[in-house]
Formats: C-alpha cells, sequence, structure tokens
C-alpha cells in the first residue's frame, strides 16, 4: 500500500490482508514527518505513543478483530484539542507545557477505534488567522511550495543567493492539519472551522476539507474560540475519506450540550451517476472583490460541469452576503473575548512572576502569554460588549446573523440542494507577500467566502478542483443544508471524480513510498 | 470619532490585557470602524439570533448522578502554584493601578 492510497478503498482492505501492517504505516508516517521537518506542520510528535498503538493495532488485526475501518491508521490532530497527557499548546505562550489530563471526544472517538495519534499539528495562534503564520512555533509551509508543480512554473530568481523557493502559506488557520494531509504524512487530520479555518488551508494546500453542520459534532475538549460557530473540521485527501471520518466522529455527545440529540447514521457514500435531479446554487454575491480571475473561470467551469451533466444550474442572492464579514468580525471578538477571560494563569498554563495581587498577576500573566492578534480581539470584543455599545454592535451583529442565516434558508427552501462557491479568492500567496498586511485584515478579506457558514451553521466541503497558473492548489467550495452532509458529501464526490485533481510530486514522498505502488494518477479513487 | 483615553483604560481593566502601543490603539479604530458598517443594515423587527439550533434544540436537564470527577490529583499537576488541594492566587481586594498612577503607554498620552 502506498501513502496516498485512498483509507476505505485501500489501506484498510491492505491492512486486513497483511500486505501492510499498522507498524510498517506508522513507521513510513513518522520518517516522512521527519524529512518534511522544514514544513512546520507537527508541533508535537508523539512517536513512542503512536508506535505503541500501532502495535496494538497489529494484534488485533492478527487476531482478525480489527475495530474498524480507522485501526491502525495514522492521523494528526490540531493542536487546538485536548490530547490525554500530551501538551496542547494552540500554538501559543499562554499554553506551552501545558498538558491536557483529559481527551477531547473526538480524539477520544478516534482512539477508541485504534486510530494512531501521530502528533499535534501547528496553527495560528488559538486558531486566530488565515495562514498559520502567527503562532508561537512559527508559520507552516505549503508542502506545493516544494511540488515539482509549483517549482516548474516559478520564475527562477535572478539573484542566485537565495537558493529556497519562495514558499507559500497554507493558509489557516489549520495549516498544520492540511499540510500534513497534503504531505503524506497521515490520512486524515482533525482542524477547526470558525470562519473557514479548515475549508482554506485544505484549499491552499490541495486537499478535501469538511466543516460539518453545528451541532453534529461534539467540541467538548476543542479549546473554543466563538462557542456558537466552532466546530471540528476533517481533513483528507479524498472525499470518501472525509464520509469515514464523519462517520466515526459524529453524534450527540452528553459532555456537549450544543450536540443535538437527534441518532446519526454514518453512512457509505453512493457513486452518483446522474446529477439531473439536482439543483446547484450559485450566489452571486460570491463573486466577490479581489477574486482572482483564475478562480472565477474555474468556477465558471465547474458550473457548466454540472449543466452540461444535466443538473439545473441556477444563479441565487444571498443579500446580506457582504456584512457577513463584518457582522463575524464582531461576533467572534465578543466571544473571544468571554472565552479568553479563562486565561489567568492560576489553575493552567501560563502564569507570571508578579504577585503584587491577583488581578496584576492575571494582567501581567496575558501579557506574557497572548500576541498581539489575540489581545487585539480580546479588547475590540471588550468593547463592542460594553454597555454603551452593546445594543450598537453585539445585538446589532445578533440581527444581521439572523439576516444571514435566512438568506441560505430562502435559497434553499426554493428548490436548490447545494450551493457552490469558490473557496479563497486566490492561490496561496508566498509568506513574504502575506505578512505584508497584519492579521485583522488578511481574516477579513480571506474569510468572506467561507465564513457565512459559520454564522448560519452550514456544512460546507472544500473539494480539490485544479492547479493555478502557479502550479498550485485552487478549490471550490460546496455549501449544504443543515444536517444533509449525505447530500453534499455525495455531490463532492461527483465533482471529485469528474475533476481528477493530480496528485502533489514530492521529492521525499517517492523517496518514503518506494514499495508498492497503486497504479493510481489522481487523487479521486472510487 | 477617536475612542476616549478613559475608555481605552476602562477596556484594559476589563480585559486584563493592554494596549501595550500605538499600534494597539490604532488596531481597536480600525475595527470599530470596520464594524460600524453593520449599522447600513437594516434590521428592524429581526430578533437577535443566539444560535443557529433555536428551532431543533433546547437545552435538556441530564439526572444529577455523578458520572466523573475524583481527579484532582491531574487537575492541580497543571497549576504553577498550589498549596495541598488550594490554587494559590497572590493577594486580592487589590484594585489595578489608576491612569494616574501607571506608567504604561496609555498614562502617556
Amino acid at each position: 500500500a502506498a501513502l496516498k492510497d485512498a483509507l476505505r478503498s485501500q489501506v484498510s482492505a491492505a491492512l486486513k490482508e497483511g500486505r501492510v501492517t499498522p507498524t510498517e504505516l506508522c513507521q513510513r508516517c513518522l520518517a516522512l514527518i521527519k524529512s518534511t521537518k522544514f514544513l512546520n506542520a507537527y508541533i508535537t510528535v508523539t512517536e513512542e505513543t503512536a508506535l505503541k498503538q500501532a502495535e496494538e493495532s497489529e494484534e488485533r488485526y492478527k487476531r482478525g478483530q480489527p475495530l474498524g475501518i480507522l485501526d491502525g491508521i495514522p492521523i494528526a490532530v490540531k493542536d487546538n484539542f485536548n490530547t490525554a497527557g500530551i501538551e496542547t499548546t494552540c500554538a501559543s505562550n499562554m499554553l506551552k507545557g501545558y498538558i491536557s489530563p483529559y481527551n477531547a471526544t473526538v480524539v477520544q472517538k478516534l482512539l477508541d477505534q485504534g486510530a494512531v495519534l501521530l502528533g499535534k499539528t501547528n496553527l495560528d495562534e488559538f486558531a486566530m488567522g488565515s495562514g498559520s503564520t502567527d503562532g508561537v512555533f512559527g508559520p507552516v509551509r505549503n508542502p506545493w511550495s516544494y511540488s515539482k508543480q509549483y517549482k516548474e512554473k516559478s520564475i527562477p530568481k535572478s539573484h542566485s543567493e537565495d537558493k529556497e523557493p519562495d514558499w507559500v502559506i497554507s493558509g489557516g488557520s489549520s495549516g498544520g492539519s492540511a499540510a500534513a494531509v497534503s504531505s503524506f504524512t497521515c490520512f486524515a487530520a482533525l482542524g477547526s472551522d470558525t470562519g473557514g479555518s479548515t475549508r482554506n488551508p485544505a484549499a491552499h494546500c490541495g486537499v478535501v476539507g469538511l466543516k460539518p453542520t453545528y451541532g453534529l459534532i461534539s467540541r467538548h475538549g476543542l479549546i473554543p474560540l466563538v462557542n456558537s460557530m466552532d466546530v471540528p473540521g476533517i481533513l483528507t485527501r479524498c472525499v470518501d475519506d472525509a464520509a469515514v471520518l464523519l462517520g466515526s466522529l459524529a453524534g450527540h455527545d452528553p459532555k456537549d450540550s450544543t450536540t443535538i440529540q437527534d441518532d446519526f447514521k454514518p453512512f457509505e457514500l453512493p457513486n452518483l451517476t446522474d446529477v439531473s435531479k439536482l439543483s446547484i446554487g450559485i450566489p452571486k454575491e460570491y463573486h466577490a472583490p479581489g477574486l482572482s480571475s483564475e478562480i472565477l473561470a474555474f468556477w465558471s467551469k465547474a458550473a457548466d460541469l454540472f449543466k452540461n451533466a444535466g443538473a439545473k444550474v441556477v444563479e441565487v442572492s444571498l443579500p446580506h452576503t457582504r456584512y457577513s464579514i463584518v457582522c463575524y468580525h464582531v461576533l467572534c471578538t465578543a466571544e473571544v473575548a468571554s472565552n479568553m477571560a479563562r486565561f489567568d494563569g492560576l489553575e493552567y498554563g501560563h502564569r507570571s512572576d508578579v504577585k503584587d495581587s491577583t488581578e496584576s498577576m492575571y494582567a501581567a500573566t496575558r501579557r506574557e502569554g497572548f500576541n498581539d492578534v489575540v489581545r487585539g480581539r480580546i479588547l475590540s470584543g471588550n468593547y463592542f460588549l460594553l454597555k454603551q455599545n452593546y445594543e450598537k454592535y453585539f445585538v446589532k451583529a445578533q440581527k444581521v446573523r439572523r439576516l444571514i442565516a435566512s438568506d441560505f434558508g430562502k435559497v434553499f427552501r426554493s428548490g436548490v440542494d447545494i450551493l457552490l462557491t469558490p473557496t479563497t479568492l486566490s492561490d496561496a500567496a508566498p509568506y513574504t507577500e502575506f505578512i505584508q498586511e497584519d492579521n485583522r485584515t488578511r481574516s477579513a478579506q480571506d474569510d468572506i467566502l467561507t465564513q457565512a457558514a459559520n454564522m448560519a451553521g452550514l456544512p460546507a466541503i472544500n473539494v480539490p478542483t485544479a492547479l493555478s497558473e502557479r502550479g498550485l492548489p485552487v478549490g471550490l467550495q460546496f455549501i449544504g443544508r443543515s444536517f444533509q452532509e449525505k447530500q453534499l458529501l455525495t455531490v463532492a464526490k461527483w465533482f471529485e471524480k469528474q475533476v481528477q485533481f493530480p496528485v502533489i510530486q514530492l521529492e521525499e514522498v517517492k523517496r518514503h513510498d518506494s514499495g508498492v505502488f497503486q497504479q493510481q494518477k489522481s487523487a479521486s479513487f472510487s | 470619532q477617536k475612542v476616549s483615553v478613559e475608555v481605552l483604560d476602562h477596556l484594559e481593566h476589563l480585559a486584563l490585557v493592554d494596549f501595550r502601543d500605538s499600534e494597539g490603539v490604532e488596531r481597536l479604530q480600525k475595527a470599530i470602524q470596520f464594524a460600524d458598517q453593520l449599522h447600513e443594515v437594516n434590521t428592524d423587527g429581526v430578533e437577535p439570533m443566539d444560535s443557529v439550533l433555536e428551532d431543533r434544540w433546547c437545552l435538556y436537564l441530564r439526572e444529577d448522578d455523578v458520572t466523573e470527577g475524583n481527579c484532582t490529583k491531574e487537575l492541580l499537576e497543571n497549576a504553577r502554584e498550589t498549596v495541598e488541594e488550594y490554587f494559590v492566587a497572590p493577594p486580592g481586594n487589590i484594585p489595578l493601578l489608576k491612569l494616574e498612577e501607571q506608567n504604561t503607554y496609555l498614562q502617556g498620552s
């Protein structure tokens, strides 16, 4: 089995038949992590425990009793999920050295099914950002920066003192997870999505990024950013794998009262061949200012693809789209101000040496522990929550949120099944260019296409579509109705099959994957 | 309109986070300017939305059974200063210095 293989259809079979063992898979992934260290995708690599888990999995396969499809599968988890006995930092000084005393529900579920946890991935500090550039462990590099496809298109630098390619960002805030999946160091990774943090890096790194419906997957153990919008995100290399992960993670959790109580039935995705009964909506407001002509063209082509296959493709309107980013800005900072209040140095995390008074210790701890981005959002949030501003900003934003959510409701009630939009405004920017603007500006620009889905709580998925002129991945986003993940993923899988997104060609992976190579040229398996 | 120094100071006390420098204050100003766009939207008769699940779900109460706990040791391990089973804090009831008494950026502005 190759590291490029799809979970359900190939790796799982290979493990069952003994063509590859969990320890082999684990060792290969760990070796690849080491040789792709320059990507900075991982904050913590849990080599010992991973190998132990792999050995236990191997025992189960030997007895013919694997726990399920995920048994023995190497996965990575974003470093804002609590993992028992393993450092959980949120890429912040505030939690450096913090060893979680418990597993987040989603982590526990994965471990209960025998998944092998390779490590914790890098992110923007406290998941605030759209580049994975603002964490204390440094930025994450997009693996495509080192791909044959990108290097071929790069203009060679005239001054050759700079031998490093101009590497591009991975997107964020779940950049580490996206980079890990994209560079084959794991088969799937957990991210989180509050404004697009799973879909954005998925688009830039050429992987599938699923944001499930709010309330479907437990947030217990996910260090919260915005309680009314956060969801755990799923990053995989193909849509089928995303469905597998979803199946293992979704469902009511008594420890998270915001999960719905309905029974969730895991599903296998049908191979859709007839799209004539489908109605695809193209929201015109998603032709946002700054959208690159390249992406506009891909979006157009995708719409035509559906039309030519017999689907009904209609232009629709989500009139409040342009206010969603403003609304998000207010609600997000307000909830952040509240959620970050727990970090005071007393019970966990960084604690300042200042000891004159409780308040001065708290203030010093927070000054030392948080970066500018976090502190900025806390202060903005507190401003919007001041008595004199509460109605004007916070409640106003909550009203606008209802308008945004009902925009979607109207469109779905009019007969549209799925919305098709771009995921990002352009392909990944070079790091040096990205950091020219501050985090808030960048987030406001980059989140524009993704965060309305968080406002309305809807499921959305990025599907890698094609390579840009610069040889970098471009993805398109599908947004579905609440709790209709099966329909959403079915359509996404059909689209994935049509576009045959190319596999990344990385030197490092070739070196580690010598062995049985599958004859697959594309990332879409069925 | 610029935010007054009194409000900035008040925010620092509420948030227990400081602006640190003119960039920090500028950041807030820009954030407010950005948020002001909300006022272009007509929200007459619109109810604020607390949760996207408002139609589907009401908070339920579970039985008052003890299902977990007994993890005092694990929880105390993460704290830097503890005494027996207590988290230790510096003396309370001492307010932060007033603006005039501070030696921070705001005081100089």
